[in-house]
Order: structure tokens, then sequence, then C-alpha cells
């Protein structure tokens, strides 16, 4: 059961989108989710709708998975969109009990849901089509001139890195400890909630015993592989760009000064 | 220079402070390892066959004595990544030393912290694959690996630094059966086909017997040493410390204890075998 969970949903292809740079996927998505922000008309997030479907028809990944990206954020799509709509003051359209719908909070209402559905739209596109890997390697690249200024730009990476590669190796190690406590009787699946808060003491303690075991040994391991930092180091994976990335970005330039023009 | 590691008359403590001579780590060891050779470190837990491998990388520094790795002494801070990359170091748990989520890029770690051209990085990743027999596995994620194949992933690591010696501290110690012999078939191709020195700690007895050297610890000491013959030949003595031999030896001794005349050095089945044949 628990094995079940994925980090990332990267799905494996070979679309034009997949084979994108990371860094220029990074830069694209931010500029993306800039504009959305900047629309402010209806005609505006028909342009966001046609480009996106595009975009995901060209990248071949199968709709139903775009689909399961919003569903863990449903209840945040209707609370936003309840709130909105009860909350702006206005012309009242519809009472119900002592609150009331008006026609401006109808209105801010489809727009911030339509927002957060294209937010998550659009990051998901990157996630689903770029590795974990990939996108660490995008986001060391693009901090790196920030380095300058402070930023630790390898030592995120690396972080980053070593958070994926552990996260299934812990996943593994509570499944076992998990087993192992029901073989001596612990009940994980009654009780209320402060109970069942309890009982995953047990789990949690030889989790965190054993991560940091871990990561003792893990760093001991880098050490005797010569690690030291970022300074000095070279990378296998060279990453280049080419004139599909170009094309991408002269593409969203286009995309980002349309749909600005359909501002109100 | 002659020797691929020597280790002078080395003290080690893990206390701080006092000087309690009763809880050295390491008390007066003297080792010194030929090129090419494959030698096994044996000894019961505790007796400080980590301690003393994790010196040899210069993780450690000796509190007395000297070690030299290819004629560097280990407390010389300039060559100390130097060293670490002529004696690399592969240990007991094939998931904590495995950092990245693709295995080539795991592999690729090693040379990239020294800096090395992308290009040449990327043909020594390929050999080091090759040579553990792991090249079909080089975009897989090593979580999903078997025991023994993250083992020869780590191998493959340490192999893409190109070092003259890899010290290996019980790395079949996790594994299955299978997984132990890959790995251990994997470290004897290395020292025959490369001439790669090994250090092989481990408490499988088996794996100890085709070393060119045995070497026995015992409370930070070293208590003897020689060929796997010499060594497992001295029943007594390595029960004594609390030791296995293999088991066609365990079987010889029985066997002549109880009135058998055969020899006292047998380590291999096969020559089990000559010997009770020979009886009739
Ligand atoms: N990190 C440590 N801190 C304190 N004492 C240690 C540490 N590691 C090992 N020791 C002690 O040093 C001695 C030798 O340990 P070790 O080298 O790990 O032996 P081995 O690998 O042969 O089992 C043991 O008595 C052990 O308790
Ligand atoms: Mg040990």
């Amino acid at each position: 059961m628990i094995k079940d969970i994925t980090i990332g949903q990267y799905l494996p292809g070979d679309s034009v989108v997949h084979r994108l740079d990371p860094r220029i996927k990074i830069i694209l998505s931010t500029i993306y989710v800039i504009d959305l922000f900047l629309i402010n008309s209806f005609l505006g997030y028909l342009y966001v709708a046609i480009f996106t479907a595009l975009v995901i028809l060209i990248s071949k990944i199968p709709f139903k998975y775009i689909f399961k990206s919003l569903k863990p954020i449903l209840w945040i799509l209707i609370f936003t969109g309840v709130l909105n709509a009860f909350l702006t003051p206005g012309n009242v359209v519809a009472k119900v009990g002592p609150f009331s719908v008006t026609d401006k909070g109808l209105y801010l209402a489809a727009f911030m849901v339509i927002r957060i559905i294209f937010l998550i739209v659009g990051t998901s596109v990157l996630t689903l089509t770029t590795s974990p890997i990939a996108l660490t390697d995008g986001i060391e690249l693009l901090l790196n001139p920030f380095k300058k200024i402070g930023v630790p730009a390898h030592e995120l990476a690396m972080m980053m890195t070593i958070a994926l590669r552990f996260i299934p190796t812990l996943i593994d190690e509570t499944d076992k400890i998990i087993k192992a406590q029901k073989a001596r009787g612990a009940d994980f699946e009654s009780g209320n909630i402060i109970n069942r808060a309890k009982n995953l003491i047990p789990i949690l303690v030889p989790l965190f015993i054993n991560s940091f075991r871990r990561a003792d040994e893990l760093a001991l391991a880098m050490e005797a592989r010569c690690y030291r930092g970022g300074e000095g180091r070279t990378r296998m994976k060279q990453f280049n760009i080419n004139k599909n990335d170009y094309l991408a970005l002269t593409v969203m330039l286009l995309f980002v000064v349309i749909s600005i023009l359909s501002r109100r | 220079m002659e020797y691929m590691v020597e280790v002078n008359n080395v003290y080690y403590s893990y206390r701080k402070h006092e000087q309690d001579k009763e809880h050295l780590a390491l008390c007066g060891v003297n080792l010194k390892v030929k090129k090419g050779e494959f030698v096994v470190v044996i000894g019961h837990n505790g007796s400080g066959k980590s301690t003393l491998s994790k010196h040899i990388n210069a993780i450690y520094l000796p509190k007395e004595g000297d070690i030299f790795v290819n004629g560097m002494n280990t407390r010389d801070i300039s060559k100390l990544w130097e060293i670490r990359q002529t004696a690399g170091m592969v240990f007991q748990n094939p998931d904590n030393q495995i950092v990245a989520t693709i295995v080539e890029e795991d592999v690729a770690f090693g040379p990239e912290n020294m800096g090395i051209d992308p290009e040449e990085i990327k043909r020594r990743v390929d050999f080091a694959l090759r040579s553990v027999k792991m090249e079909e596995y080089a975009k897989h994620a090593p979580h999903l690996l078997s025991g023994g194949q993250k083992q020869r992933v780590a191998i493959a690591g340490i192999l893409a630094m190109k070092p003259k010696c890899i010290i290996l501290d019980e790395p079949t110690a996790m594994l299955d059966p299978s997984g132990r012999k890959e790995v251990i078939d994997t470290i004897k191709k290395l020292n025959k086909e490369e001439g790669i020195t090994i250090i092989l700690i481990t408490h499988f007895m088996e794996e100890a017997v085709d070393a060119d050297r045995v070497v026995v610890m015992d409370d930070g000491k070293i208590v003897t040493e020689g060929t796997p013959r010499e060594v497992f030949s001295k029943v007594e003595l390595l029960k004594d410390l609390g030791l296995d031999v293999p088991q066609v030896t365990e079987l010889a001794y029985e066997l002549r204890k109880s009135g058998l005349n055969i020899r006292q050095d047998i380590i291999t089945i096969d020559e089990l075998v000559e010997e009770l044949c020979r009886l009739r």
C-alpha cells in the first residue's frame, strides 16, 4: 500500500516537450504562471486553454494524467470558489439562508478557480515530462549565476538529489517497520485520532534513528569518494540549448503577447 | 615503492581525552600490503577491522604511528584527495553509499568530484559498469536493484575513480548467497585482470580461501597472518578468537581429532576428497 506512493509523476517519453532542456522548461513554466496572473479576461483564458491543450497534445501525455493531478486539489477549488462567490460584495443574485451570492462574487470565483486549474495543469506538464533528476539539474544550473550573492545552488541540488534517492528507501523501511510492529500485535487501523497518532510513535522512532545512521554512513561514503562540495566539480551530463528550445521560447513569448493583448 | 599500503605501528582510540589503554580500537598495528596483492582481514565484531580500513582511506588519522598509501602519508593534508582516489572504499550497506537516483549518475559521482572532463567521465562510467557487468542497468534506479547488484554499482563507483587499491568493509554481510558470489567474483576479477590491490574485510571464511594472504585481528591487534592454508590450519587459535574456519577445514579438523590420519591444512573440498581417497 505505502509502496504505491510515487515521487514526482514523471512519465517517460520522447516527445519534443520531453526533450526540451530542463532549464528552458522551468523558465517556460515560470513565464506561463506569471502570465496566468496577468490575464484578466475570459477570452484570455480561452487562449490559455487552447495553448495548454496543444502543448499537452504535443507532449503525448494522456489527458487522464492531467485530470489525476487535479484530484488532490478538488477541495481547494471548491473552497476557493464558494468563498469568493459568497464573500465578495456586489449585486445579490441568489440567497442561501443568511448568505448571499453576488454577481461580482460569481465572476471572481470563476476566475480564481480557472487560474488555479491552469496553474496545476501547467506545472503538471512540467513534472510529467521532466525526470526529477533533470529538474534538479535544471534548478542547479539556473541558480548557478546567483552563487555570488550567496545562493547555495549546488547544495540545494545535492539535497534534492539525496532526498529523491532516499525517499523510496525510507518508504520501504517504513513498510518493514509497520509489518514488524503489526506482527507484534500493534494496531494501526482502529481507535480515535489521538490513539492512532500515538500508535505512529513506534514507527517514527526507529525510522528517525535509522535515518540518522544512514545519513552518517552516506556522508562517510561521499567523503571517501572525494566529495568536497560544489567547488571544482564537473558534471558528466552536459546540457545544451538547441533550436527546439529557442523555438519553444519564441512560441511561449508569442502566446504571452497575445494573451496580454486580451486584457481588458 | 614496493608497498601499496604500509601501516606502521598505528594506535587509535575513539576517546578524545583519556589515554585509557584499555579502550584502544587499534593497538600497534603493523601491516604491509604489496601492490596487486589480495589480502583478506578477518576478526570478530569490534576487533578494529573497520577502524583500520577507515585509516587507509584517511577518514581517520592515527593517534600514533603512520600510514602510507602508495608512498603518501595519510597525515599529509595536501595529498588527501589523491589518497582517497588511490585507495577507494566500499562499505557494508549498499543502500547508504549510493548517492544518485540513476545508476550511471552514481558511478559518475566520484570522477565528478575529482573535476574530470565530462567526456572522460562517460568513458570511465562505461568501463566501470562493464567491469562489474552492470552495463545494461546504466539507466536504472538503484533502489530497484538487488543487494548484489547495488554493491556492484558501488564497486563501479569506486572503479570509475581509477583506484590502485580497493578496501571493502564487509561488502557481502547484507547479501544473500547469490549476491555474495556476484560480489566476490567481481572483486577477484578486478584483482586478477586489472591488477587492483584488494583489502577485503569479511566474516565469511570461504571468501578468504582464495586470498594471497589472510590477516587475523583481535582486540585492535593483528594476532596472526599468512597464506589461507597457514592461517586456517590453526583451527584452535581461530576458535579461541571466536572465529570460524571454512566448513571443509572444520570437517577435516574434526576427522583428525577423532583419529583419522589426514593433513592439517585442508582448505578446499577437493583437497579433503583427495585426502580421504588416499586413506583407503
Ligand atoms: N564511532 C565510534 N565511536 C566510539 N567507538 C567506536 C566507534 N566505532 C567503533 N568503535 C569501537 O572501536 C572498536 C573497534 O570497532 P570496529 O573497528 O568497528 O570493529 P570491527 O569492524 O572489527 O567490528 C570497538 O570496540 C568499537 O566499539
Ligand atoms: Mg566493522
